[in-house]
């Protein structure tokens, strides 16, 4: 026995739901010590591959395979009590976002004790003991605090790491981890990889599935790329990264905006947008300008500053971003600027004139030169109405002489016309947004203030939808107000940028040397932490 | 308190839409064939004569100091009658919503295991007795358990004996209404990222189900058993006549018939206080199986 055994041997592994086949004739092997990640877009078939080895496909699946040996030993004849006594003590799992992947009615000292109980003979006290150790071993503070809380009570960094410790509670030589860092904020992010790559060089193998070809540079020794269940290219990390043989695997990789300068495209082949566009005018007169916004919320401490003393302005044409973590106050700066909230203190001010200090009645006439893009487009429409409707609602609002129909307003956002008949439940994730998108342009607007509109869109889909706001801004003269969590999309949208904490901004500049000299600790961090291509892991 | 006041005023014009003159009520009816004078005696000993107005601020008045009044018909206090009356629909309710709570966990449990066939015929059986109304279900009840089989009395005299029967007549439809919420909270609860989390941790099917599982299932059910009191007291109206079973429902009935209107008054303020009381305390069960709330509360 070495070290570099085969701790999981999968050959041709097929799974399909009534007849239709979502995994074809996947292969491969992981060592102990090594973590192989499977990469692709939602629909791919990386994450029923995930529950396949677990025997957990669910209802209606047929899982076939040649082979599939954990530690020596064949699955593939395991009953469901076989199964039991694999998950948890030879096989972890750690899935996406803890809030709902933990019993959110259950402290998580029970839900990792669970795994404890069902796999081993200890007593109470003993059990306790362990959970406790655990939850130190990945990082949680005050884990004596921690087992009683449950997982809503956690920030979402510190119940990804209460997941990944009932995942690996009984040290089981292989951990499948499904986009464990997906919709995490960049830096805790970075420090979830961090635990992972410890459990690994601990001698645990691990399967990393993620849509996310950065994310997984950071750990993975080898990547399969998948695509329509099937595996289109795999090889050791750097060697992939640095020499893509696949058409798809270079699309994947061009798609991370990370260290991509703006206004390149992300899609390869897309049009590039013309360089005269790049530098808008450092001397264009401000087209939206917030001057001391204040925002408060009562809470159990007093009032509680969710935006504090916040001014920036926004030249015509350009993009400014505006970056931070979740509770920074991105949002209630878009919902203020949007005067869908009232500030405590300052104002909003529009082309020079008032917005935020008008009365409702005198505003709405104006509100269409102020569009918006959403992160949940879906529940940002009305469900019942079909596109044509939202897009003829919107263009209502522009004034009379420069209406676009709803063809046209489709086109611009690269969608087929046949789209208009359709209701948003039944679009893609990316071509509801770009629904969202001609939605915001009906109006005609000169901002546009984009929250989050790609975080919820899978990297290749995000890169299309990136592409197009680039070239409508160039095409139109639009200004955006441009809101993400994602350092490496705000540093390819913006021509300046401004980075919030806490309520405030601590740091505001031109992009590019905001990025590359960061003058705030705070903005040191963010950048140290954005996931990039490790071509050398 | 505001709830207790609309229902007394509710109430109290509710029962002055009832065609006929309360002063014959009290004097036994329409058939009674009292004179003009002794209608108006009657009229002034009760301040029926006075303003209605007056008649209302009159009857607040007598409220806010316990004092229900007097039935007309008995001419027993009504707060002794009620008070004579509640414990059997007390008994007859608790009864009815613990067996309900029993079978429709049982129902939703055993139609969510997996087969297509269970599933189908759960919902057929939730469907089908939450539609049933009592007076039918408790005729064929007797039909079939005391005519026919002789096993339990028609009638509800005391002992548990009798208790069966108006017990499981109430219990189904609301089992019925219960399961139903039950048993879809429960697929969903199924279907969720930590249940599969739970099952690849090696937790087996029954684990998932009582650890898990249920507790989600039975929230949306706690929420709805305030209601569920409410609705088996009303029901217990019927179910009482039927068995012919000393309680409040059939006190109720009876007032009703007779324009009996402090006993009516009476009745349906208690029947109000009662659901007040449950509100709070399901309010108060649905914080200690969600934590998730008593956390919103504190946050606020």
């Amino acid at each position: 026995m070495n070290a570099h055994e085969n701790l999981l041997e999968v050959d041709g592994l097929s799974v399909s739901f009534d007849g239709t086949a979502v995994v074809r004739d996947l292969s491969f092997r992981v060592a102990r010590g090594e973590c192989v990640a499977i990469v692709g877009e939602s629909g791919s078939g990386k994450s029923v591959t995930a529950r396949s080895l677990l025997g957990l496909a669910g209802r209606g699946s047929l899982v076939t395979s040649s082979s599939l040996r954990l530690a020596g030993r064949d699955l593939r004849s395991a009953t469901e009590r076989d199964w039991r006594a694999v998950r948890g003590s030879q096989i972890g799992l750690v899935l996406q976002d803890a809030l709902v992947s933990l019993d959110p009615l259950r402290p998580i000292g029970r839900e990792i004790g669970d795994a404890v109980r069902l796999h081993s003979h200890l007593s109470a006290e003993d059990a306790r003991t362990r959970v406790l150790s655990l939850l130190a071993s990945v990082g949680m503070p005050d884990p004596e605090r921690a087992i009683h809380q449950r997982s809503g009570e956690l920030s979402g960094g510190l119940r990804q790491r209460a997941l990944i410790a009932s995942a690996i509670a009984l040290d089981p030589p292989m951990l499948i981890a499904d986009e464990p860092t997906t919709a995490l904020d960049v830096t805790i992010q970075a420090r979830i990889l961090e635990l992972l790559a410890d459990v690994k060089s601990r001698g645990t193998g691990i399967l990393l599935i993620s849509h996310d070809l950065a994310v997984v540079s950071a750990i993975a020794d080898r990547v399969l790329v998948m695509k329509d269940g099937r595996v289109v290219e795999s090889g050791n990390t750097r060697e992939l990264l640095a020499e893509p043989r696949e058409e798809y695997t270079r699309r994947l990789i061009a798609a991370v905006p990370t260290d991509k300068p703006r206004h390149t495209p992300l899609v390869p082949g897309g049009a590039s947008v013309p360089a005269v566009a790049s530098a808008p005018d450092a001397l264009a007169p401000a087209v939206l300008e917030a001057r001391g916004l204040v925002k408060t919320f009562p809470s159990p401490a007093g009032r509680f500053r969710a935006v504090d003393d916040v001014s920036f302005c926004l030249r015509r044409g350009e993009t400014l971003g505006l970056v931070g973590e979740s509770g920074s106050g991105k949002t209630t700066v878009a919902r203020l600027v949007l005067a869908l909230a009232t500030a405590d203190d300052g104002d909003v001010l529009l082309d020079g004139g008032p917005f935020s200090e008008l009365r409702e009645r005198d505003r709405r006439p104006v509100r269409r030169r102020i569009g918006a893009i959403y992160q949940d487009s879906l529940s940002s429409f009305d469900p019942r109405l079909s596109v044509r409707r939202i897009l003829a609602d919107a263009s209502a609002l522009a004034p009379e002489a420069d209406r676009s129909s709803v063809g046209e307003l489709l086109d611009a956002v690269g969608l087929p016309a046949a789209v208009a008949g359709s209701l948003p439940l039944h679009l893609s994730g990316g071509q509801r947004q770009r629904v969202s998108i001609a939605r915001a342009l009906a109006a005609r607007p000169e901002v546009i203030v984009c929250d989050e509109p790609v975080s919820a869109l899978d990297v290749t889909i995000q890169a299309q939808v990136l592409d197009l706001l680039d070239r409508l801004q160039t095409d139109r003269g639009l200004s955006y107000l441009f809101i993400s969590h994602d350092l490496g999309v705000i540093r390819h949208m913006s021509d300046r940028v401004a980075v919030m904490k806490d309520g405030r901004i601590v740091e505001t500049g031109d992009a590019a040397s905001v990025f590359e000299d960061p003058k705030h600790p705070y903005t040191e961090r963010l950048v140290a932490d954005a996931p990039r291509l490790v071509f050398a892991p | 308190m505001f709830v207790l006041w609309a229902v007394a005023t509710l109430t109290f014009f509710a029962i002055r839409l009832i065609p006929g003159d309360p002063a014959e009520a009290v004097l036994g009816g329409p058939g009674s064939q009292a004179s003009q004078e002794t209608l108006d005696q009657v009229r002034r000993d009760y301040g029926l004569d006075l303003p209605l107005g007056v008649q209302y601020l009159n009857a607040l008045g007598r409220l806010l100091t316990g004092d229900l009044g007097t039935s007309y018909a008995l001419k027993v206090p009504v707060a002794d009658l009620l008070a004579a009356q509640i414990g059997g629909t007390l008994v007859l309710a608790l009864a009815a919503f613990t067996v309900a709570w029993a079978i429709a966990l049982v129902l939703s449990l055993w139609s969510t295991r997996g087969s297509r066939f269970a599933a189908s015929l759960g919902q057929g059986i939730e469907l089908t007795s939450a539609a049933l109304p009592h007076f039918w279900l408790a005729t064929v009840l007797i039909a079939v358990f005391s005519s026919a089989l002789g096993w339990l009395p028609p009638v509800s005299t005391g002992g548990p004996a009798g208790l069966v029967l108006p017990t499981v007549t109430l219990a189904i439809p609301l089992a019925g209404f219960l399961a139903q919420v039950m048993r879809e909270t429960l697929l969903d609860t199924l279907d969720a990222p930590f249940i599969v989390s739970a099952r690849a941790r090696g937790e087996s099917e029954r684990g998932i189900r009582l650890r898990h599982a249920l507790r989600h299932a039975s929230l949306p059910a706690i929420s709805l058993s305030g209601w569920a009191l409410g609705y088996l007291i009303s029901g217990a109206v019927v179910v009482e006549t039927i068995f012919a079973r000393p309680g409040l429902g059939r006190t109720l009935l009876q007032a009703v018939t007779l324009r009996d209107v402090p006993i009516v008054t009476g009745v349906v303020l208690l029947a109000a206080l009662v659901y007040i009381v449950m509100t709070v305390v399901t309010d108060a069960a649905s914080r200690l199986a969600d934590p998730r709330l008593r956390r919103a509360e504190a946050g606020r």
